[in-house]
């Protein structure tokens, strides 16, 4: 058991840190990329694999929280330590709000209007001009304020990129470490009670629409603040972020980490922007790579990487003992 | 003057309407039968366009042609559904919905680079054929013959697929495998066979709106996410299964949209998609469905 106490988030956080002085700056981009999407994917698979809700629509709670901080920060010139809590504000509210009517819907019709709701705010997006610049999107979102860092011995000589960077990476590395520390707490337990029995949930006593519901909106609220940092990282905020595929690739993301494990999302994440920048070196059709992965996950690997590679310890580990 | 405007909105809607009910009546009989949203049903649609586009080249010098076309785009995406019905979907039947989900997304990301590889990503148009090119004027406006056919076309598969479903055999079958699957596997019938009729006559459909809104739509890479989703919202509204509810749903959706975008223009969207949701939260399972155990 002593293995469990090593601190992977720390170590991998440490890791991720040296990136900007021993790699080049498409290694950070790369590097932010995979931090950010793997907190989005680590925050659907809290309804994903946790929970056993599955949410097609999560891409709208992304897309709340990159459109609050980007507006509050461009047009508002709010600070990033306000629009920040703020956009995680906002993405719970709406997450409250939708996720009231959806976890009173089973399986599929659960799926069905998460998925109606996401489409309710790609069609506000894409239609709002004043507020969300429409089809035209958010560009030019500013980043924060960060001389404060480079007042730090050390980080004073880096770009302001590199410097957000550091502070993302930092913000991303707590928000995992609360989400790792949720699905341990019992309330963590109880929703993985009511993911595999609702029944036997229900009659021991556990109100399973509210635990429901507690799911949806601390997954929502994290996904917010993913997105929140993802628009200052991409600089600026499209429409195109939040249509209905979006979710699907978050989903194939979760998948392909393997959902029956919390850090299994944040290996697909990994696993998929590499992927994706190696294979679009030498082809226009990475969809088509991307379609035929998950259906070899899908029909051989329903367990992922991170569910491979524990079953093939467990099969390891049983042979020695044998 | 102000009510031939409204008479034109009204047609618009209804031609609309009766393209988005040939492609999720489907849809609705997919997941009435097999309870599992096809994504890829927007993918067939889209191949049966240029299928279309393809047999128009090959077919266009003879009479008829855009006929032949027509049913050799839908006969080929049926024979594509065969296949992935008895290759892959068949082993996804009994597995959680999460994975039904992501196969059908798996083929929408195969077959919409397929379609770009095999077709390039330029827009593609199939003329008119020359029979129904022409316009007739009605109350002050001029409408399309060939639209006029299409408000033929939907009533008259909605009529087929109501007495299919309804008055013979088969649609017997049908509906008691929507009902109980596992009864019905005990008392000797061959579900299996019924999951792949019903999957393929889907797809057969999706090619065939496909085919048949090449005249008057261009066919371009993206037609498939775009489609999937509307159809979607006419199968919610109208209930998932029902063929008529399927119906009525589209020309709620049509009529909605053409007169939502003369009350406010940039939120006739929003207007269709808000009623979606607020269907799903009344009445989950949509106006003229029946809820599911």
């Amino acid at each position: 058991m002593t293995a469990r106490r090593i601190p992977w988030v720390l170590i991998v956080f440490l890791f991720a840190a040296t990136i900007p002085w021993v790699g080049t700056r498409y290694d950070t981009f790369l590097a932010e990329q995979i931090a950010i999407d793997a907190l989005f994917a680590v925050s659907l698979n809290l309804l994903l694999g946790t929970t056993g809700l599955v949410s097609f629509g999560h891409v709208a709670y992304f897309g709340v929280g990159a459109y609050a901080c980007g507006i509050l920060m461009k047009t508002y010139e709010l600070p990033f330590i306000i629009a920040f809590p703020a956009a995680g504000l906002c993405a719970a509210l709406f997450a409250l709000v939708s996720g009231y009517f959806c976890v009173r819907l089973i399986k599929l019709y659960f799926a069905m209007l998460t998925l109606a709701f996401s489409q309710i705010v790609w069609a506000i997006c894409y239609k709002w001009n004043d507020l969300t610049g429409g089809d035209q999107g958010l560009p030019e979102i500013p980043f924060p304020n960060l001389d404060w860092m480079s007042s730090i011995p050390g980080l004073g000589d880096l770009r302001t990129n590199e410097q957000f960077y550091l502070l993302a990476i930092a913000i991303i590395a707590v928000c995992l470490a609360i989400l790792y520390r949720i699905t341990q707490s019992p309330f963590g337990r109880v929703l993985t009670t009511v993911r595999d029995n609702p029944e036997r949930a229900a009659f021991i006593g556990v109100n399973v629409r509210a635990y429901q519901l507690a799911a949806f909106v601390v997954a929502g609220t994290f996904a917010g603040f993913a997105g929140a940092l993802y628009g200052i990282f991409s600089r600026g905020v499209f429409a195109d972020y939040v249509f209905w595929s979006k979710s699907a690739e978050v989903m194939i993301m979760a998948l392909l980490g393997g959902i029956g494990f919390f850090w299994g999302p944040s290996v697909g994440a990994l696993a998929l922007v590499w992927l994706n920048q190696w294979i679009t070196d030498f082809t226009q059709y990475w969809p088509f790579v991307l379609g035929t992965i998950l259906l070899i996950l899908l029909f051989a690997f329903p367990g992922g990487i991170v569910g491979g590679l524990h079953d093939l310890w467990i099969r390891l580990r049983g042979r020695r003992r044998a | 003057m102000a009510s031939s405007l409204l008479f034109s909105q009204f047609m618009g809607g209804l031609t609309t309407a009766m393209f988005l009910f040939l492609i999720a009546s489907g849809l609705s009989l997919v997941f009435g039968v097999m309870r599992v949203i096809n994504f890829a049903h927007g993918s067939f649609y889209m191949l049966g366009a240029y299928l279309a586009w393809q047999g128009m080249r090959w077919f266009e010098p003879w009479i008829g042609g855009f006929w032949l076309a027509t049913l050799f785009a839908a006969g080929a995406v049926g024979l594509l559904g065969l296949v992935v019905e008895r290759l892959f979907f068949r082993s996804l039947y009994g597995r959680e919905e999460l994975y039904q989900l992501l196969f059908t997304y798996a083929l929408v990301l195969i077959l919409g680079d397929v379609a770009k590889f095999l077709w390039g990503v330029g827009q593609l148009s199939v003329s008119t054929p020359p029979a129904l090119s022409g316009s007739i004027p009605m109350f002050g406006t001029v409408q399309p013959t060939y639209n006029l056919f299409i408000l033929l076309v939907g009533p008259a598969i909605a009529f087929f697929g109501w007495w299919m479903l309804n008055r013979t055999g088969i649609g017997r079958m049908v509906r008691a495998a929507q009902m109980d699957r596992e009864m019905l596997d005990a008392l000797g019938a061959n579900v299996g066979l019924i999951y792949t009729g019903m999957f393929v006559f889907s797809s057969f459909l999706a090619g065939l709106s496909g085919a048949l809104v090449t005249p008057i739509q261009s066919i371009v890479p993206g037609m498939d996410v775009l489609i999937i989703v509307q159809a979607f919202i006419v199968v919610v509204i109208g209930g998932m299964g029902s063929f008529w509810g399927t119906f009525w749903g589209s020309v709620i959706y049509g009529q909605v949209l053409s007169f939502g975008i003369l009350v406010f223009p940039s939120f006739s969207l929003f207007s269709v998609f808000a009623l979606m949701a607020v269907i799903l939260i009344v009445r989950p399972w949509g106006l003229f469905g029946r809820p599911l155990k």
